[in-house]
């Protein structure tokens, strides 16, 4: 979307481009003891929120404190992480495993957090993946990633994922229409696109136990499907979906798909069309996919699917309705009230907002002005609820601070521009540095905003910290919302590229259920030991199991022999402590994937395949203690049939 | 020494939080204090800080006490601690001969703040220098692992 967007300047005046590339005018802090007062947090004290950040093309979701924008940790999601061996150790390498084999990376872009009654509840929150379309759920008990499901007719995940008011469901719209079916059908030149690509709306639900299950797809035309809303209050029930290139180009798009004055938001009523999949409808079509998780025994398991339920809108009707949107529309947001629909018109000069109970009206009394393949196009004057004017150039994306203001992204013009949900009239703006695409108030896509503060997540760094050659983070500002006048108060280097983010105040997190260390009674792991007594060493062919147990500071066993060129050997390691943040290391010379970090409780698995003959030793780590040093171990590796016996020991 | 220097020095090591400078300065200018800082009553000295305040006493050992306790030590401490030989932390199979059941009891549940404040178990962990790791047992857990240690020294 970025090079979408960045291609549209060359048909820009060269004022607009001089804002882009010039710095941009004074900053408008109130005073800088102010803005750091603001933002400080005394040592030993807690942020108020929990800020959650997409990586990007990291694959991966960090979470910061606000106000203070300190880095607090990365999950690992769709990438493997060497730091704690996610995506490389035996427990976790499935849950990368997809229809196209092991996928060890990804383009994460939007977190989502699980919402009861509209607004966040602090159990989830979710995470799209656009190449490799899948959507994870990461537990913020844990703030471990704990499943992943692939989504099959899907030409990237992009709009995705948008939970439903109660997370009934979570929706995912392909971003790339490409041609479905069986090999012949799906092998068709790419002129033909007219005439055999599509797109697909996906809706996963939420199952009782948490987990999710993909429920049924909705066929839609072959359009760019950019992103989404869930409607909450009176417009829960439907969801809404952006889309571009409704002239079906297939080639140079920025010039080819910015032909039409108005695309579509794509309004979709879910309830009916899972009413639809309740009773049995449509088709079940043959799609492989996969869903990996993790349950009780901190194992990651991957279960196959070979079919989905395809709902198609020309032969259920009901389903979908188009509301025409100027110019390719970007961002949709609907208002904490669930009446109004924001759309970023990103190469519109307006920002039209649409109203939920004039589109129902519409519908009743088919105020149509067409139908585009099979769907009724609702007549904009009869949906619109007005626009914004002079709303800065390349308006994408919407909050709100839940007392009737908006506040949207303009890319092009560098901005942050608040608008009054009643008047439509831009009452404040504020320069950001540079060029924001998504912008997150705490609960701001939610019925409850907590509008104190607001996250500018901007593409453009140059200028803003220390140069680190032609490589640099991205950049977020933290602005004050709480007044009138909108007050830039801190800036703050993001990892990756975020996209989207949200926030939630710590203390529905902090609470008592939250993980801190893993009970060793409740450690289902099938290769894990719950004493020092129970370390062994087992030959099985030519595969060498060690179990073993880490306290600070030793390993037992240490010393281990009896290992043959040509043997794989499974580490099992369990760390014994039972308090928090105490997690041990391990790693061996010559292991080609990465070292475990094995939390107080857990028991994870490093494979390693000795590639020469001789004594190799192993270590933690992890700075565990002040003898952390003499952590460590040998393992002697003899030659091919030699007659070392197995043995093992500590402290003999 | 003056009272209000005894509650300084006390805050000082019960809280690790800091003081007005000037005046751990001249608490510190005291050998006195140097001397007997320890701060602790007589009652923490014999029996450590902790959560258990009261005198456990140990008599007729009930036997499944001591196998609850025997299998709790085996997971959470057998990793450093034998009957016979030092390990990682001290040998156990006479503990009762120096320490009072009280004393263990403080030490499992509590180990930071007995290593912080209590004067025996800071010469032990100059001794050792592997800290004792705060296992987050239960007070029940506790209790029967002193069942099963005093199980132990009798033999
Ligand atoms: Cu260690």
């Amino acid at each position: 979307m970025n090079a979408h967007i960045l291609h549209t300047l060359r048909y820009l005046p060269l004022a607009a481009l001089v804002l882009i590339l010039g710095a941009c005018s004074s900053q408008e802090l109130g005073s800088d003891a102010d803005a750091a007062q603001q933002v400080y947090v005394a040592p030993g004290e807690y942020d108020e929120f929990y800020g959650f950040m997409s990586g990007g093309y990291s694959g991966q979701l960090s979470v910061y404190g606000i106000p203070s924008g300190r880095h607090i940790y990365t999950v690992p999601v769709f990438s493997q992480l060497a730091t704690n061996g996610y995506g490389y150790n035996e427990e976790t390498k499935a849950m990368l495993e997809t229809s196209y084999g092991f996928v060890p990376w990804g383009d994460a872009h939007h977190p989502e957090l699980s919402q009861t009654d509209g607004v966040p509840d602090g159990r989830y929150i979710f995470i799209n993946e656009n190449n490799t379309p899948r959507v994870a759920k990461i537990d913020l008990n844990s703030f471990q990633t704990t499943e992943i499901i692939e989504i099959p007719n899907s030409g990237g995940n992009h709009a995705s994922p948008f939970v439903t008011q109660n997370t009934e469901y979570i929706s995912a719209a392909t971003r790339f229409s490409v041609p479905m079916g069986d090999d012949g059908e799906r092998d068709v030149a790419i002129d033909s696109y007219a005439e055999n690509f599509q797109g697909t709306l996906s809706f996963i639900k939420m199952q009782d136990d948490g987990s999710m299950r993909l429920d049924f797809q909705i066929l839609v035309p072959g359009f760019d499907y950019d992103l989404s809303h869930a409607g909450k209050g009176p417009s829960h029930g439907w969801s809404f979906f952006t889309s571009y290139n409704s002239e079906q180009a297939h080639t140079l798009l920025e010039v080819n798909a910015s032909r039409n004055d108005k695309d579509y938001i794509a309004a979709v009523n879910w309830a009916k069309a899972a009413e639809y999949a309740a009773q049995g409808e449509g088709e079940m079509v043959p799609a492989d996919y996969v869903r990996n998780y993790i349950d009780s025994d901190h194992i990651a398991k991957t279960e196959r699917y070979n079919e989905v339920r395809v709902l198609d809108p020309t032969e259920l009707p009901g389903m979908i309705y188009y509301l025409p949107t100027p110019k390719s529309p970007h961002g949709v947001d609907v208002s904490p009230d669930g009446e109004l629909i924001v759309a970023g018109g990103k190469l519109s000069t307006v920002i039209p907002v649409h109203s939920f109970s004039k589109m129902i009206e519409a519908i009743e009394n088919e105020d149509y002005e067409g139908e585009e393949q099979g769907i009724p196009v609702l007549r904009y004057d009869a949906t619109l609820a007005g626009e914004v004017q002079n709303p800065g150039l390349g308006p994408l994306h919407t909050e709100f601070d839940g007392r009737g203001n908006a506040y949207t992204t303009a890319f092009i013009s560098s901005e942050v521009v608040k608008w009054s949900l009643e008047t439509f009239e831009v009452l404040d703006r504020i320069d950001t540095y540079y060029s924001p695409g998504h912008l997150m108030i705490p609960g701001g896509d939610s019925r409850k905003p907590w509008g104190k503060y607001l996250v500018a997540l901007n593409k453009i760094t140059k200028d803003r910290y220390l140069p680190t050659g032609p490589e640099l983070f991205h950049s977020a500002q933290l602005i004050d919302i709480s007044g009138d006048k909108m007050r830039l108060l801190l800036d703050f280097p993001t990892e990756g590229e975020p996209h989207y983010a949200q926030a939630i105040p710590a203390d529905l997190i902090m609470d008592d259920d939250m993980v801190r260390f893993y009970p060793l009674e409740d450690n289902q792991n099938p290769h894990a030991i719950t004493s020092e007594d129970q370390a062994r060493v087992e030959r099985d062919g030519n595969e060498v199991h060690v179990y073993m147990t880490t306290i600070r500071t030793h390993f037992a066993p240490d010393n281990i022999e009896g290992i043959k060129m040509g043997d794989t050997v499974y580490f099992h390691v369990t760390n014994l402590e039972q308090d928090w943040d105490v997690p041990h290391g391990f790693t061996v010379r010559g292991a080609n994937t990465s070292e475990l970090l094995i939390m107080p409780g857990e028991t994870r698995t490093l494979v390693w395949t000795p590639d020469r003959v001789g004594v190799a030793p192993f270590y933690c780590t992890d700075f565990c203690s002040a003898l952390h040093q003499e952590m460590q171990g040998y393992i002697r590796v003899s030659p091919a049939g030699s007659d070392v016996p197995i043995s093992f020991g500590t402290g003999e | 020494m003056k009272l209000s220097g005894w509650i300084i020095v006390t805050a000082l090591l019960l809280g690790g939080c800091s003081g007005d400078s000037t005046e751990s300065n001249e608490s510190e200018s005291s050998s006195e204090a140097a001397a007997t800082s320890s701060g602790l009553s007589e009652f923490e000295l014999e029996h450590g800080v902790g959560p258990v305040d009261e005198v456990i006493t140990l008599e007729s050992l009930d036997p499944e006490m001591v196998e609850a306790g025997a299998e709790v030590f085996r997971t959470k401490c057998s990793a450093c601690h034998k009957m016979s030989e030092r390990y990682v932390g001290p040998a156990l199979g006479d503990i009762f001969e120096t320490r009072s059941p009280t004393f263990v009891m403080n030490m499992i549940l509590n180990p930071e703040g007995m290593v912080k404040e209590h004067p025996e178990a800071k010469k032990m962990l100059s001794q050792f220098l592997t800290p004792m790791p705060n296992q987050n047992l239960t007070r029940e857990q506790a209790r029967s692992i002193v069942e099963y240690l005093a199980s132990e020294n009798e033999q």
